[in-house]
C-alpha cells in the first residue's frame, strides 16, 4: 500500500509576538517544529504500512529549510521524503497549498491513502485535506478517530462528530485527516535516527510536478489577508475573597444578576 | 467567460494533459485530447501540453464579470431533520449583511422530510429557502452534498457563502470551494461588508487565537466563509414571516463511494460541548479521577456540558471528545467554568472567546485568572460541591 503523509512545518509555539512599530509577527528565536496534528497522521501511516506492508512517503510545501524536519521523519519509520520548495509556491492559501500538494502527489504515481494532520496549529483551517481531495478527484473523511478496516482498495473509519461518531466506508485512493485521539506517536529509535541522519530529501519545483505557476503561491491564491493585529485580552478580573461558603453565595449572586443563561 | 479548446491540428495525442488534469476531464479519443464535460476550467492542463495545443482563455476577473454574483447564502446544517443552531446564526449574520447589500439572505437546506426545517428558517430571517429534500439525502455525505451544493451555485450564483464551522461544515466548506477555485476563509468569528466594493471582510482568529486576520477574496466569486458557532447573534423567531421556497432543479447523485454506515451517539456527552451555553471544565486541578464526580453534579444542576483539559484526557480520566483546546473542541458558551485549569496557551485557544469565565484554582498565581471575569482562589473539593448545592437551591 502507498501512504502518502502531508506535513507541514510550524512554529515550536504559537504565542505571537508582534513587532509594533512595523506590525509584524517576530519569527526570530522561534523553533520551527512538525505541526503537532501531523504527527499523529505519520504515526497512522506506519502503523498501516506495518501491518498491510507498502511504503511511506511524508510530502511538505515549503522553504529548503523544512527537508530537515523531513529527515527526522524517517527516522521513525518513513520511506521516503518529498519536499515541494520553489519562489512560486510563496504566499499559498490554502487552495494553492491543496492545488501544488496534488501536483505533487500526482508525480509520485499511484497512491492508495493521503493521510493529513486536522489542521495545522498556526493557521488553524482544516482545509488544505478535502480541498487536496477534490483537487485529486477522490473522497475524503475529515476527523478520523480510528481506522476500523484498511485493505486494497478499501477503507473503513471512525468520524468523530459534535455528539458522537460516524463509521464511513470509502473506497481506495482516499484521503483521510486524523485527530489526536487516533493513536499515541513513537520516538525515533537509535536506529532510526542513524538512518535519518542518512536520509535525503528530494526537492521538486514547480516544474518538477507541472504545476501552472498561476495556481500556486500567492498568484493562486484567491484569498488575501489585509490586516492582521493581536486581540487585546482587556478582561476585567475579579477575584471573589472570602470562606468558600461566602465566596460560593457571591458568586452565585453575581450569575443570577447577568441573565444567567437557565438550563431548559 | 472562460473556455477550453483543443487545437486538433497541434494536438498529438501524447497524453501528458491527461495526467496532468486533476478532475480527469481529459480523455484520449483518436489520438486527440478531448475536454469532458467535468473540466472546472482550472487550466491545470495548460501547462503540461509541449505542443500549445491547449487554447485557454481564463476568465476575466472583471467587476462586470463579478457583478453576476449576488445573494447572500447560507448553509442550512440539519441532523434528522433538526436544523443546528449555528444555521440561526448564520440566518442572523446572513440578514445584517444582505440589508447592508441590498440584497436577499437564503438558506440552502439538503435532506430528508424537510418541511418543517424550512419554516423554520423562514422565521428565522431567510427570505428564500432552496430545499432539496430526498430520502437519499438523510444522512450528511461529503460526496453528495458538496456535488448538490456546487451544482446550486453554480446556478444561482450567490456573492456570499457562509457556513458553519462545525465538522460537516469545515469538511463540506473546502470540498465545495476547490471544487469552484474560489476563496475559504476558516472559523470566521466577526464579518463586515466593504461597501464600496461589495467585499466581504472576514476576521478569524490563527495561532490559537492569539493573532487575529482580515482576510478577502476581492477576485472571485462566491466569497466563502465558515463561521464559529456561537460567535453570531440568531434572530428571534418569527412565524409570520414569509419567505420564498425554491426547490433547484439539481441532480442528486444515484449512488456514492462514501457511505455512511453508522452514526453513533456519545452516551457519555449529555450536552452538545460545541453548542452549549454553559460549560463546566475540569483540568487537572481536580487531582483524582474520582473527583471528576463534583465537576460532572455542577454540570447536572446547570444543564451544562462537561470539558476537560488535555492533561485530564491524556490522564485516561475522560473521553478525548470532551476535551477543550487546541488539540480538542473550540467551545464559545456564555458561560465557562474553569476547574482547576491553569490556563495553557493550548487551553485557552480553544475558550477565550466564552462570553464570561469563572476560574476555580488554588494557585493565585495561575494564567487561567489573567483572562478569567471571576476567580476563586480555593480548594475546587470544598468550592465545587457547595457551588452546586447554593445553584440547587437558588434554581429551584
Amino acid at each position: 500500500m502507498n501512504i502518502v503523509v502531508c506535513v507541514k512545518q510550524v512554529p515550536g509555539t504559537n504565542e505571537v509576538k508582534m513587532n509594533k512599530e512595523t506590525n509584524t509577527i517576530i519569527r526570530e528565536g522561534v523553533e520551527a517544529i512538525i505541526n503537532p496534528f501531523d504527527t499523529y497522521a505519520i504515526e497512522e501511516g506506519i502503523r498501516i504500512k506495518d501491518k498491510v506492508g507498502g511504503k511511506v512517503t511524508v510530502i511538505s510545501m515549503g522553504i529548503p529549510k523544512v527537508a530537515d524536519l523531513l529527515k527526522e521523519t524517517i527516522g521513525l519509520g518513513v520511506d521516503d521524503a518529498v519536499l515541494l520548495s520553489d519562489r512560486a509556491f510563496a504566499g499559498a492559501d490554502s487552495l494553492a497549498t491543496s492545488y501544488t500538494l496534488s501536483m505533487g502527489i500526482k508525480k509520485m504515481g499511484s497512491v492508495d491513502l493521503i493521510i493529513c494532520g486536522k489542521q495545522a496549529t498556526d493557521g488553524d483551517t482544516a482545509q488544505v485535506g478535502p480541498s487536496l481531495a477534490s483537487k485529486l478527484g477522490i473522497p475524503h473523511t475529515t476527523y478520523v478517530r480510528k481506522i476500523e478496516e484498511i485493505r486494497e482498495g478499501y477503507i473503513r473509519c471512525q468520524r468523530l462528530t459534535e455528539d458522537g461518531y460516524e463509521v464511513i466506508e470509502m473506497p481506495l485512493p482516499a484521503v483521510i485527516t486524523v485527530v489526536k485521539e487516533i493513536n499515541e506517536p513513537r520516538l525515533p529509535s537509535i536506529k532510526g535516527m542513524m538512518r535519518a541522519k542518512k536520509a535525503v530529501v528530494s526537492v521538486w519545483t514547480a516544474d518538477d510536478i507541472g504545476a501552472d505557476k498561476n495556481l500556486t503561491g500567492l498568484k493562486g491564491s484567491p484569498t488575501q489577508v489585509v490586516s492582521t493585529f493581536v486581540p487585546e485580552h482587556n478582561v476585567n478580573s475579579e477575584i471573589i475573597e472570602g470562606k468558600p461558603e461566602e465566596q460560593v453565595k457571591k458568586l452565585v449572586d453575581k450569575l443570577l444578576s447577568i441573565q444567567f443563561p437557565l438550563s431548559k | 467567460m472562460a473556455s477550453i479548446n483543443i487545437l486538433s491540428d497541434k494536438c498529438v495525442g501524447c497524453k501528458l494533459c491527461v495526467g496532468s488534469c486533476p478532475f480527469g476531464a481529459i480523455k484520449i479519443e483518436e489520438k486527440k485530447a478531448r475536454i469532458l464535460d467535468n473540466c472546472t476550467l482550472c487550466g491545470a492542463c495548460v501547462s503540461s501540453c509541449k505542443f500549445e495545443a491547449i487554447d485557454f482563455k481564463k476568465e476575466d476577473k472583471e467587476a462586470s464579470d463579478l457583478s453576476n454574483y449576488s445573494g447572500v447564502w447560507i448553509f442550512a446544517e440539519q441532523k434528522d431533520g433538526k436544523v443546528a443552531n449555528v444555521a440561526f446564526e448564520l440566518l442572523g449574520e446572513g440578514t445584517k449583511l444582505a440589508e447592508k447589500l441590498n440584497t436577499k439572505v437564503s438558506a440552502v437546506l439538503i435532506g430528508e422530510g424537510m418541511e418543517n426545517a424550512s419554516k423554520e428558517l423562514i422565521a428565522r430571517g431567510a427570505d428564500i429557502v432552496y430545499v432539496v429534500d430526498n430520502p437519499k439525502l438523510h444522512q450528511y455525505n461529503d460526496e453528495s452534498y458538496s456535488e448538490i451544493f456546487v451544482q446550486m451555485v453554480r446556478d444561482y450564483k450567490p456573492e456570499i457563502i457562509l457556513i458553519g464551522a462545525t465538522t460537516y461544515g469545515r469538511s463540506l466548506g473546502p470540498k465545495v470551494s476547490s471544487i469552484l477555485n474560489t476563496g475559504l476563509t476558516a472559523d470566521c468569528t466577526s464579518l463586515e461588508v466593504d461597501m464600496e466594493k461589495r467585499m466581504l471582510l472576514q476576521t478569524r482568529p490563527a495561532f490559537g487565537g492569539n493573532l487575529m486576520a482580515t482576510i478577502i477574496c476581492p477576485n472571485n466569486r462566491p466569497q466563502m466563509a465558515t463561521v464559529r458557532p456561537r460567535v453570531m447573534k440568531a434572530l428571534e423567531p418569527d412565524y409570520t414571516r414569509s419567505g420564498e421556497i425554491i426547490v433547484p432543479n439539481v441532480n442528486i447523485p444515484e449512488d456514492t463511494v462514501t457511505k455512511v454506515l453508522e452514526v453513533v451517539n456519545n452516551l457519555t456527552e449529555k450536552v452538545n460541548l460545541t453548542e452549549a451555553e454553559i460549560i463546566v471544565t475540569a483540568g487537572r486541578g481536580i487531582g483524582d479521577p474520582k473527583n471528576l464526580k463534583y465537576v460532572m453534579e455542577l454540570a447536572d444542576v446547570l444543564g451544562a456540558a462537561v470539558g476537560a483539559s488535555r492533561a485530564v484526557v491524556d490522564a485516561g480520566w475522560i473521553d478525548y471528545s470532551h476535551q477543550v483546546g487546541q488539540t480538542g473542541k473550540t467551545v464559545g458558551p456564555k458561560i465557562y467554568f474553569a476547574c482547576g485549569i491553569s490556563g495553557a496557551v493550548q487551553h485557552l485557544a480553544g475558550m477565550s472567546s466564552s462570553d464570561t469565565i469563572i476560574a476555580i484554582n488554588k494557585n493565585p498565581d495561575a494564567p487561567i485568572f489573567k483572562i478569567a471575569n471571576i476567580g476563586i482562589v480555593g480548594d475546587l473539593l470544598e468550592i465545587l460541591p457547595a457551588l452546586t448545592n447554593e445553584f440547587k437551591q437558588r434554581l429551584g
